[in-house]
């Protein structure tokens, strides 16, 4: 990786970084510079056919080539403040912190000096401004810290000619430019003396990160007082002028078209609706208020054209799937063991349904939108109005949550057309029910595996999954990978799977003759990567089969796992979980222990849970939701190398094991005639209050590694340690996941009209 | 156009709406208020929980008719101004907000300001019953966050509990 350089406190490298032209110190760093030798270096990116013919392609390569094109700025501000532009998407993951740590610490300035916002989409970034694979902090390492570098190189310089001693003699404190005598000069009074009328390139030389005293220490997020007021403002909570509520009536089967409107006039006459529009994923209405649009929706008499999956159950999808399946590889003769796990349908729904505000009027297209991929939403947006590329602004807002479904801009591109047809801006929300039944989901997927053995040797170990397609049509996150992606018959799609499956399911385990393969079928849902994409499925497959070798050997799961584990990070996070989880404690029937590891994004997880399956626990009642197996106990290492902000490195681990514990326990989508049946939080099971564990420990160890990726690097690890929890527990290795799947634990809310009407009793149930 | 009185974080407000247009709607798409989140519209949730005369309700799940020109609502903005000055912390917010900074709970945010309102109302209520907070009254917030803040929101209520 040239990103980083190993431990820096050895061998301190020097940076190229630049200072631009301006009013007051701009500094940069190439982006581009570190993305390449980065790319190149580790040979990750999938071969790609030729992209296809768009629009405006030879702008955006010119745009590409530009030498300017590629740069990320920090600015000094005259209030002594530091502004940057963070070219990716917050969407609770902590990254606005940990970039606002790292400005800090290189600047030497009070965290609450640094304001970091989102960049809108810059197109000529190409692939740089993708938010996925928690990439984030390991891409943006070194030049967010080049260019507060710079900036500070300059701050000093200009002081020097202030405080009239030579800048090596000076020093710099919180924001200030400190002289030896003690006279002091603040950032915001150089800031103007510093600025550089034409551009210039610099060499720095980065702060020793043995001397960091932000990074590295736990810090609170930077955008916590605004989220605890109310006032972080999300795509629905803007103030766009006459951007009125806007909503879609929906097929009643999944991606259904619609062919007739035969109430539009009287729908229009309603209270509060202004528009009815036909656009091709369904009727938008806008009205003053959301409800309006609710009753609107609910009221409007549509015939529609049969969705792809019309008729269809998750029993078909799933046959489907069988169907594809490959054989397992042959295995040198010995002893086997096999499984045979299904991965019922995941929804990666977020709190902040799909919502976008889009003002497109007179050939010009303006949108607001949290997206991780800004540039392919452009790009998309410019396709589908029939205008050029220059035209289309897109703003990145703050999103409450993805879990993957970000990286795709179906609300952005939906608000798009609706504005364009009404000729009026939109803000469009999408309701809960659709953003549970037609968002996007995690796919259903078969994994199977052989593995034998000889004495207490692993000879072989087979895994053969087999999953409905995931979609990467995103590309890199730039238009020109996206179309390419975007092939027919998911040609273009599947060089990313495998390349994906192949660089993030790896076994931890010396196991002999390992294999790992993936096959993919079925273009006709809406699947997306989900936190984690394949390795939670994948790696609680795997972890059960370990348990169940060690079990015919005779030898404890921990000591199994520690005397076949590769990877000495991954065996010291291991041991401290054993021991912070008081491995093998003695425990009443019914309950266990059960273990998960992982090795991704750079950094290793071990998670152990404790669970309690007894009939008292199991079936607790709770109204209008899942109890069942209790994780009582969740401990959680991680190694993530360096970790910016172990504070929010902790929270991050929190999340990844409530995800781990809802995939294995408790969440899933049920296809039934043609759509997903959940349309609410309590048909859709993610883990709650009464399922998650009371007792929740993270450990993030001490690394001199460079930092890897936080954000998704905890599920795998947690869904497969409460798999082998429950398996352990109840001695029977479930195969299908999550294990409720079976039992339908809602009555349905039906599928026309689409959306649900509110209640009006709320005053009966306060508190 | 029917006209709607009620109080708003202390301020009494007008409105010319239907009857049947819930609360939720009427705060954020004609008030402003955004504090309170839609999440499901149908009282599940709990994104948009609010106070209504010092208890906790759900306006996505109240008609505006309903309300009284003198029933006050409260929204996360107009939390601060229920404590009193000299318990309100050091951002000047209400102790429960103030708890929630400590501990850092937030992640994508979201659900936050349903979950303060709906750990400020839990609090008052069991103080009313004469107890302290409970595993179980804990297990029995229905506030989802699909972030998964759950257990810094257990550790920043016990702890808002006692500076309340
Ligand atoms: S929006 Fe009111 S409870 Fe979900
Ligand atoms: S913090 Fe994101 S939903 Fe709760």
């Amino acid at each position: 990786m040239t990103t980083t350089d190993g431990p820096r406190t050895v061998n301190r490298r020097k940076f190229i970084g630049y200072l631009l032209g301006g009013a007051t110190v701009v500094a940069a760093a190439d982006l581009g510079m570190f993305a390449r030798g980065a790319t190149a270096d580790a040979g990750e990116l999938p071969t790609l056919p030729q992209p296809a013919e768009i629009a405006d392609l030879s702008d955006l390569l010119t745009l590409a080539a530009a030498p300017t094109s590629q740069l990320i700025t920090v600015t000094i501000n005259d209030d002594g403040t530091a502004s940057f532009e963070l070219p990716r998407a917050e969407v609770g993951q902590g990254i606005t912190t940990a970039a606002a740590m790292l400005i800090a610490e290189e600047l030497d300035l009070p965290l609450d000096k640094v304001h970091v916002t989102l960049a809108p989409a810059r197109p000529e970034l190409l692939y740089n401004q993708i938010t996925g694979g928690s990439n984030t902090i390991h891409a943006m390492y070194t030049p967010i810290r080049v260019a507060a570098a710079v900036a500070k190189g300059a701050l000093l310089q200009a002081a020097a000619t202030v405080l009239g001693d030579s800048a090596n003699k000076l020093t710099s404190h919180l924001g200030h430019i400190v002289a030896p005598d003690g006279r002091r000069v603040d950032y915001g009074r150089l800031s103007a003396l510093a600025a550089k009328e034409q551009p210039e390139a610099v060499e720095v030389q980065l702060k020793d990160e043995g001397s960091h005293g932000v990074v590295g220490t736990p810090v609170n997020r930077i955008d916590a007082l605004d989220a605890v007021t109310g006032t972080k403002r999300f795509a629905t909570d803007l103030d766009v002028t006459d951007a009125l509520p806007t909503m879609v009536c929906r097929a009643p089967t999944l991606n259904g078209t619609p062919n007739a409107v035969h109430n539009a006039d009287e729908v229009r006459d309603m209270p509060g609706v202004t528009h009815v529009a036909t656009v091709p994923t369904g009727v938008a209405v806008r009205a003053s208020t959301f409800g309006q649009c609710i009753d609107a929706v609910r009221a409007l008499d549509v015939s529609w054209n049969d969705g792809p999956v019309a008729g269809m159950s998750d029993e078909d999808a799933l046959a489907g799937v069988r169907a594809a399946e490959g054989p397992v590889p042959a295995l040198p003769a010995g002893e086997t063991v096999s499984g045979d796990f299904t991965f019922w349908f995941r929804s990666n729904s977020a709190m902040d349904t799909n919502s976008a505000v889009a003002d497109v009027r007179e050939g010009r297209a303006e949108i607001w939108a949290s997206l991780k991929n800004p540039n392919v939403a452009q790009g998309r947006i410019a396709e589908a109005l029939g205008i050029p590329l220059n035209n289309v602004t897109v703003h990145v807002v703050q999103g409450g949550g993805s879990f993957g479904r970000r990286l795709f801009d179906e609300p952005a591109i939906e608000a798009a057309r609706i504005s364009h047809a009404m000729g009026v801006p939109v803000k469009l929300m999408w309701h809960r029910a659709d953003d549970a039944r037609v968002g996007r989901t995690h796919p259903l997927a078969t994994s199977r595996i052989r593995a034998c053995y000889s004495g207490d040797t692993v000879l072989g170990f087979q895994q053969a999954h087999t999953s409905i397609e995931t979609d990467f049509r995103h590309g890199l996150g730039d238009i020109i990978t996206a179309k390419a992606a975007d092939l027919p018959a998911g040609l273009g799609n599947l060089p990313f799977a495998q390349v994906i499956f192949h660089l993030t399911t790896i076994l931890p385990y010396d196991f002999g003759a390992v294999g790992q393969s993936l096959v993919e079928t079925d273009t006709r849902f809406n699947t997306s990567s989900m936190r984690n994409i394949y390795s939670p499925d994948v790696r609680t497959a795997n972890e059960l089969i370990v348990d169940q070798l060690a079990q015919r050997m005779g030898t404890d799961p921990l000591e199994f796992r520690l005397s076949h584990l590769r990877n000495g990070r991954l065996r010291t996070a291991l041991e401290t979980a054993a021991e912070k989880a008081e491995w093998g404690k003695e425990l009443p029937e019914g309950m266990a222990q059960g273990i998960g590891v992982h090795v991704e994004y750079k950094g290793v997880t071990a998670c152990i849970m404790e669970i309690d399956c007894r009939p008292e626990t199991v079936n607790r009642k709770v109204r209008n939701a899942v109890t069942g197996p209790r994780v009582t106990k969740a401990t959680m290492v991680i190694d993530c190398g360096r970790a910016i902000n172990p504070r929010g490195v902790e929270a991050q681990m929190q999340g990844c094991v409530n995800d781990g514990i809802a995939m294995t326990l408790t969440s899933s989508l049920h296809l039934r005639d043609g759509h997903f049946q959940e349309a609410s939080w309590d048909n859709y099971f993610y883990t709650r209050q009464w399922n998650t564990p009371p007792e929740l420990d993270v450990v993030v160890l001490e690394s001199t590694e460079p930092p890897g990726g936080v954000g998704e690097a905890g599920v795998a690890a947690s869904a497969a340690a409460a798999a082998c929890a429950y398996a352990r527990a109840t001695g029977t290795m479930p195969t299908e996941f999550p294990i409720n799947h079976q039992t339908l634990s809602f009555d349905p809310k039906p599928y026309t009209p689409p959306v649900p009407q509110s209640p009006t009793d709320g005053l009966d149930h306060t508190y | 156009m029917p006209e709607q009185t009620f109080i708003v974080n202390g301020e009494r407000v007008t409105v010319e709406v239907e009857d049947n247009v819930r609360v939720l709607w009427v705060l954020r798409d004609l008030l402003g208020v955004t504090g309170p989140k839609y999440g499901c519209g149908i009282n599940v949730c709990k994104a948009c929980t609010s106070h209504i005369n010092g208890k906790a309700f759900n306006p996505c799940a109240v008609q505006v008719g309903d309300l009284s020109a003198d029933d006050e609502v409260t929204t996360i903005e107009g939390l601060p101004a229920q404590a009193s000055e000299g318990a309100r912390g050091q951002h000047g917010l209400h102790p429960m907000q103030e708890a929630w900074l400590e501990r850092d709970v937030v992640q994508c945010g979201y659900c936050q300001p349903g979950q303060i309102m709906a750990a400020v109302a839990l609090v008052r209520k069991v103080r009313d019953e004469g107890r302290t907070i409970t595993d179980a009254d804990l297990d029995g917030i229905r506030n989802i966050c699909r972030c998964g803040t759950y257990t810094r929101i257990r550790e920043a209520i016990r702890d808002g509990e006692t500076r309340m």
